[in-house]
């Protein structure tokens, strides 16, 4: 196709669309309301991602010390926890550095224990390499040498990851559905305005039109639908979400779980948005013409 | 040159169109194709744009083969043609000179070749000043003029008028007799279906006469006599 073919398609899209008037709300408008439930599924699925991974940096095995260990006996220690090819790394905490922490957080009271009367344990924190393998490792541990105690997230984290996990398959679920009835949607309305044009399009191709130059338009005219039905949703997802972070922001403050930060995540929203909304335009009208241009 | 070889068109077992059609058009003439309602003058007309595929027989049409043709070259077989409707078939969307545009853009012509174009064929039939309307502004007979002038725009060796002037009063048929034969003599060949005798005999050329999917005469400057109360 020539350049200026295509530019010749290009206005073509723009003044049917015009002259279609409220065919062409409707369209957009059915695209405009698929993208906003489209858009707010996004947005809770990117951060329910972020919070898995988020709790999953967080899961570790946590290796307590007995008490009359020496600093050899503790290398040695280290140096087998290490071994095990699930573990990633493994970091000494002295019962010292915990004391002080605790104090911090919680008060004087717990000044009372120094020296050899502070009741914590050395501890060795080891990530593993999956999530998953936290309680594998943990067990192993209890059974090694100088050794007391060996504790990992346990059930909750195992309760949080098959929420999450069901969290993200409904979502990609729901969200499928969810285009699948907007081309649905998108292609009756177009279906309408191509029913109506049935006989131009017989006149087109009386006067030489190939299927290829008849469709193009239609093509266009269903890009054009999904990207102004794209405007909206847009602007309620970006601006929403702006606001429900900076509300959440306070209260998430003393927790390890952030929301995903509005700048790139909005960004890629917002481009995921148009995508979907120009695709399923497009494919809209090329379902619905298909039948039209059969020979 | 448009060769018809023993053609048969069959609709349903009791519908024959065509009926073992043997005829041959040369460039530049001017052919009636005439006979009553339902003798098959349009089917003798679509099989040659290829809208009806004969049942059996060859049918040549400039260089193309219509009974080998592969479905992706018919289009390009009408760019050679030009179609002429008793209904105009305007597309009701576009300004006239959308209209006859569209026949040009449809072979990527360059915009300002388009313009002179359909400027040219404007003036042919006379319509320069109804370039920005929309079709239903126009009258019949204009609406008609515009058809033809769109069907000659882009220069097609052949024009094909399936009873152009069925929905026109005798005046309007007199313009546009006026024009097709300009556009005659100018070298384009044109292939009229028409049931009007005062027309046919007013403007004498050759003569096909259909009768139940037959050829049953070809006269040139051949007068037709019958049905002259459907006039
Ligand atoms: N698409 C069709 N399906 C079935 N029969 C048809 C079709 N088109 C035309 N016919 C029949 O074929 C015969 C010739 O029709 P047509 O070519 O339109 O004649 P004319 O143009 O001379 O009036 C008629 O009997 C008509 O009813
Ligand atoms: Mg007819």
């Amino acid at each position: 196709m020539k350049m200026r073919t295509f530019k010749r398609h290009l206005g073509e899209s723009v003044k049917s669309l015009r002259r279609n008037g409220w065919m062409s709300v409707a369209a957009i408008s059915a695209v405009t309301v698929t993208l906003i439930l489209v858009g707010v599924l996004l947005s809770i699925l990117m951060n329910v991602n972020k919070l898995a991974s988020d709790v999953e940096n967080d899961v570790q095995v946590r290796v307590f010390v007995e008490r009359k260990t020496t600093k050899n006996q503790q290398d040695t220690l280290k140096k087998k926890l290490e071994s095990y090819s699930e573990v990633k790394k493994v970091t000494f905490s002295s019962k010292k550095e915990q004391l002080q922490q605790v104090v911090g957080s919680y008060g004087n009271e717990f000044k009372l224990f120094g020296g050899d009367d502070n009741p914590l344990y050395d501890t060795f924190d080891v990530q593993t390499k999956e999530p998953k393998q936290t309680e594998q490792v943990a067990k192993k541990a209890k059974t090694l040498d100088y050794v007391n105690d060996a504790s990992f997230g346990g059930t909750s984290a195992k309760k949080l990851f098959k929420v999450v996990g069901s969290i993200q398959k409904w979502g990609m679920i729901i969200s499928a559905l969810l285009l699948f009835v907007a081309v649905f949607l998108i292609s009756n309305t177009i279906r309408i305005t191509i029913l109506s044009r049935r006989n131009e399009i017989g006149i087109m191709r009386l006067v030489g039109a190939t299927n290829g130059f008849i469709r193009w338009p239609f093509l266009l005219e269903g890009a054009w639908t999904g990207l102004l039905g794209a405007i909206i949703p847009i602007a309620l997802v970006d601006f929403g979400y702006i606001w429900i972070y900076n509300g959440l922001q306070a209260s998430l403050a003393s927790t390890s779980y952030r929301l995903l930060t509005p700048g790139t995540f909005l960004a890629e929203i917002d481009l995921l948005l148009i995508s979907i909304g120009i695709v399923i335009g497009a494919l809209g009208s090329f379902v619905s013409m298909r039948r039209f241009l059969k020979i | 040159m448009i060769e018809f070889k023993n053609v048969f068109k069959q609709y349903s077992d009791d519908i024959i169109a065509s009926n073992d059609i043997n005829i041959r058009i040369d460039q530049g003439e001017f052919v009636y194709v005439v006979g009553p309602s339902g003798a098959g003058k349009s089917t003798f007309i679509k099989m040659m744009y290829h809208e009806e595929q004969a049942t059996s027989g060859e049918i040549t049409v400039n260089n193309f083969q219509l009974q080998t043709m592969k479905p992706k070259e018919v289009p390009f077989l009408r760019r050679d043609l030009g179609i002429v409707f008793q209904d105009f078939k305007l597309l009701p969307r576009l300004t006239i000179f959308e209209n006859i545009a569209y026949a040009l853009e449809v072979i990527e012509k360059e915009p300002a070749e388009i313009k002179e174009r359909v400027d040219y064929v404007l003036d042919l039939v006379d319509l320069a000043d109804k370039s920005d309307k929309f079709p239903e502004e126009l009258s019949g007979g204009e609406q008609q003029r515009i058809a033809i002038a769109r069907a000659v725009a882009n220069k097609p060796e052949v024009l094909i008028a399936d009873e152009p002037t069925g929905n026109l009063d005798p005046e309007t048929s007199d313009d546009i007799m006026a024009i097709l034969e300009k556009v005659n003599k100018q070298g384009t060949t044109v292939i009229m279906a028409t049931h009007n005798s005062i027309i046919v005999n007013k403007y004498p050329h050759r003569l096909l006469a259909i009768e139940d999917g037959r050829i049953a005469r070809d006269e040139e400057g051949g007068k037709y006599g019958y049905e002259n109360e459907n006039v």
